[in-house]
């Protein structure tokens, strides 16, 4: 549902199902989906994979998972995504735009306010034994904001994310777009230096996912990864403590098994400042004769298994934001960062991407900020963690993360 | 076209969406087959092929769009999308009109992907291995990909228009990784077009080669610099710098939200007069071409900037209606799972007189941006950024040394004013273009191009 203007723009309902089917000639992996799930439709399906399977390189560590019990994992669906009707649904969205257009008198315009529930079925079967099924649902609703005010105009980004509509907080999402809007106004662009900065959770969580990310084994054994050859090194700060956990029933990629069936578990990735593990799918765990964590996943029935984090868990300190504002002293509050996927090298870890925030002086929020970057390297990063705030906060941007706003002790900013 | 979708039965999922009212019903068909596969540690992996088809039917009624997807092209499940789409519908009912057949002609193809042997793609990739590897002993890591996909498209709506596309499009990439000491550094490169394996007659090995130099180069690279400097950006790919900081705010939805910067611009002068850009979604062959769009408009040639002014939008066919003109046919989807919306094709920066050496000559100290990993812009404030694969450091009108991890940011109204020079070469490239949720190919392109002041940021103190 997307709302506009007090009015929908879009309403859209749809039902879609597929099968992917994954096959192995000896140590040879073939792919194959399509969306015929007739008989015939699904033996075509397991056709092509076996053909693929002939053209791919023999290797000897591409094996089927084996089976093993997945504890089952109740609440992950919602009732009131079934429950609400359309119009319900549509109040909810026009409900996020009016409170963003009542809340400051600076916001002019709302770019679109978006609602979206799914209902997903998952199943799971293989020739070595495994089978499972669940169901999941999610929602969450968004929007940008429009402010103006010193001959500029300003975006803000709000939203939610739950199991079920009741889950969510139209008037939160409105105002936290609004605020965020508004604050922006009249941003000028920051002084060039190195200096402390404090991300909010939503930044903290993007550069928390390409951590995540370099942690994924398939990255790490073939020399892709900052991280390569790392584990047990003490890089990072002790303030902060890296969790990935499949089972965490808030977080939006729960489940009791990962995408080849092979059960979701918590697996500690860096605590005291110690890099502890990688994550892994059977291919990969097969490579170093150890056990999968649980970490494949899939974009749907039309890709194969990757390794990935499900939901990665920044531990919360003891500090209020505020709190961690003064100790950063003079630097920036960066709220927003833009060209992560082209601002971050995944497998060196350089990065430089766009920031907007607020300028901090004398430990307070001060001017807006923006049209700088903020440059550095993911290790270093890592190490330079000063504290992690107390309260943290789930955020969908590059999978499913949960944390607190971070101290960091210096970053590079370019701007003026 | 008609074999995806029977005109009688159009007509049937088109009363069956109008059945509640509404003043325009479009029913889109689609069948996609694609195959790819990768090579990874000299080892053809992630071989796999996919099959999908499906419809998407919207009605339109007042200023709502209502929609539903299905997938499969079985006439009964059409109908069914078609009353789904319409179930929340309420009001006066316009009769759709007859359909009538409009032929289109698709992109030709000389040498049908799918009818290649799948080995013969597989070889192409261990070649690629061998070429990229071949550029030195310090290349650790080389991966490369092959991708065909052919979309058969089919387009009806209640005003009688009926017709298709066959589209198919043949892409291939590298990725080289090279390693000195605790040095590391990557290189890409791809090769793209709306075309058929002959795509790749033409020692497609040299793809792999330049991501191969490209990561050898950075291996001597220093820290970028940081701040205000005059900047030459590349050709090709360089042409992304246009399409993120100009093309999406000539997108129509993002200008009738009041959400670009180049909002009540039309006609204005927002470039020097040295610079022409075009939108053209039938350049021959190329990644963002189409017969027609994913509403059935055909394609064209849109002039959006002419000698430094303003001249057009980019239209589908709702937000023309909004602003009683014609659609420029750029409305475009991903896929029948997704509505249609303003998407630039082949977007460029038109040839200038100026060469890159000369370019360059002229600039005391600043940086020469020969590639982008990408961007990102915000249409409403106009924020840009873009991350550098390849760049050089400029000093006394020379390129003296690589640089690693920079980024280009900067504001798009100011950042157009201030190209100063536009190059007489002239290149395209392809790329995928993310607006919505909804990914779509397009071109990028231009000649080297010089922008007086943008920042540079880099970690360099």
């Amino acid at each position: 549902m997307r709302v506009h203007g007090g009015e929908v723009e879009s309403f859209t309902a749809a039902t879609q199902s597929g099968v992917g089917v994954r096959a192995w000639i000896g140590g040879r992996v073939g792919y194959a989906y399509g969306t015929d799930l007739s008989e015939p439709g699904v033996e075509a399906i397991a056709r092509r994979a076996a053909e693929a399977a002939r053209v791919a390189g023999e290797d000897e560590f591409a094996a089927p998972p084996r089976p093993a019990e997945a504890e089952a994992l109740p609440g992950l669906t919602d009732a009131s995504v079934e429950a609400w009707s359309a119009a319900q649904v549509a109040e909810l969205a026009l409900g996020v735009e009016r409170a963003a257009l009542e809340a400051d008198a600076r916001v002019v315009g709302v770019e679109q306010a978006v609602y979206a529930d799914s209902t997903e079925r998952v199943a799971v079967a293989s020739s070595a034994g495994v089978a499972g099924e669940y169901e999941t649902s999610t929602c969450f609703a968004y929007l940008q904001a429009l402010a103006e005010g010193e001959g500029a105009r300003e975006t803000g980004l709000g939203f939610g994310l739950a199991r079920g509509p009741d889950g969510l907080d139209p008037a939160a999402i409105g105002a936290e777009g609004a605020a965020r809007a508004a604050s922006m106004v009249g941003a000028v662009k920051p002084a060039s230096r190195a200096c402390p900065a404090v991300l909010d959770s939503t930044v903290a969580a993007s550069f928390a996912a390409m951590i995540g990310g370099a942690l994924s084994a398939a990255a790490v054994q073939r020399g892709r990864s900052p991280f390569a050859g790392r584990l047990g090194e003490a890089l990072a700060a002790e303030a902060l403590v890296l969790h990935d956990d499949g089972r965490d029933p808030e977080g939006s990629a729960s489940a009791p098994f990962d995408a080849e069936g092979v059960p979701r578990r918590r697996t500690a990735l860096i605590e005291g400042g110690r890099l502890l593990a990688h994550l892994y799918d059977t291919y990969t765990a097969n490579r170093e004769g150890g056990e999968s964590t649980g970490s494949a996943s899939r974009h749907g029935y039309r890709s194969l298994p990757t390794v990935s984090t499900s939901n990665l868990v920044v531990a919360p300190g003891s500090q209020s934001l505020d709190a961690l504002l003064g100790e950063a002293g003079e630097g920036v509050y960066v709220t927003d960062v833009a060209g992560l996927h082209s601002g971050v090298n995944p497998v060196t870890g350089v990065f430089s991407v766009g920031a907007s925030g607020r300028a901090i002086r004398g430990g307070e929020l001060a001017e807006p900020v923006r049209e700088f970057t903020v440059a550095g390297d993911l290790i270093s990063l890592l190490g330079s963690v000063r504290a992690a705030g107390s309260e943290a906060r789930w955020v969908p941007f590059g999978g499913s993360v949960s944390t607190p706003p971070l101290l960091i002790g210096e970053i590079a900013v370019s701007g003026s | 076209m008609s074999e995806l979708i029977d005109p009688a039965v159009a007509e049937r999922v088109l009363a069956a969406a109008l059945a509640n009212g509404g003043r325009f019903a479009e029913v889109f068909a689609e069948r996609r087959q694609g195959f790819s596969l990768s090579i990874d540690e000299s080892r053809i992996e992630s071989v796999q092929s996919g099959a999908e088809e499906g419809a998407g039917v919207r009605v339109v009624d007042g200023a709502t769009t209502y929609f539903a997807h299905v997938d499969g092209l079985d006439p009964d499940d059409l109908v069914r999308a078609a009353g789904e789409a319409a179930a929340a519908l309420r009001s006066e009912r316009a009769e759709p009109r007859p359909l009538q057949a409009v032929a289109t002609v698709p992109e030709p193809i000389e040498r049908r992907p799918e009818d290649v042997d799948a080995e013969r793609k597989a070889e192409l990739l261990r070649e690629l291995d061998r070429r990229g590897r071949d550029k030195g002993t310090e290349i650790a890591q080389l991966t490369a990909s092959y991708a065909e996909v052919r979309r058969e498209v089919a387009v009806a709506n209640s005003e009688g228009l009926l017709c298709g596309d066959d589209r198919t499009r043949v892409r291939i990439g590298a990725q080289a990784v090279a390693r000195r000491e605790g040095a590391v550094e990557t290189g890409a490169e791809t090769l793209g077009g709306h075309r058929g394996f002959e795509l790749l007659e033409d020692d497609p090995g040299q793809v792999a080669e330049r991501a191969a130099a490209k990561a050898l180069t950075l291996l001597d690279a220093g820290p970028a610099p940081s701040g205000s400097m005059p900047v030459v950006v590349g050709g090709g790919f360089g042409g992304v710098l246009f399409h993120e900081m100009t093309g999406h705010g000539l997108e129509a939805d993002h200008v009738q939200k009041q959400a670009s910067v180049y909002v009540g611009k039309l006609g204005e002068r927002v470039a020097e007069p040295l610079l022409s850009a075009y939108d053209d979604g039938r350049l021959p062959g190329e990644w963002g071409t189409d017969a027609i769009d994913d509403e059935g408009t055909p394609t064209r040639k849109t002039r959006v900037i002419e000698d430094g002014r303003l001249t057009a939008y980019l239209y589908d066919r709702l937000c023309a209606e909004r602003d009683g003109v014609a659609s420029t046919g750029n409305g475009r989807r991903e896929s029948f799972r997704h509505l249609p919306i303003p998407r630039m094709t082949n977007t460029y920066i038109a040839p200038g007189d100026a060469t890159p050496e000369a370019m360059i000559a002229e600039v005391e100290k600043g940086f020469y941006a020969v590639s982008f990993a990408g961007g990102q812009v915000d249409p409403a404030t106009g924020d840009f950024v873009f991350g550098v694969s390849e760049g050089y450091l400029i000093e006394g009108g020379r390129v003296t040394r690589p640089c690693r991890g920079a980024t280009l940011i900067g504001n798009c109204l100011e950042a157009l004013a201030a190209i100063d020079a536009v190059g007489s070469d002239f290149e395209m490239k392809t790329g995928f273009c993310g607006k919505g949720g909804q990914k779509v190919p397009v071109g990028t392109g231009q000649g080297h191009v010089r922008v007086r002041a943008m920042t540079v940021g880099g970690t360099e103190r």
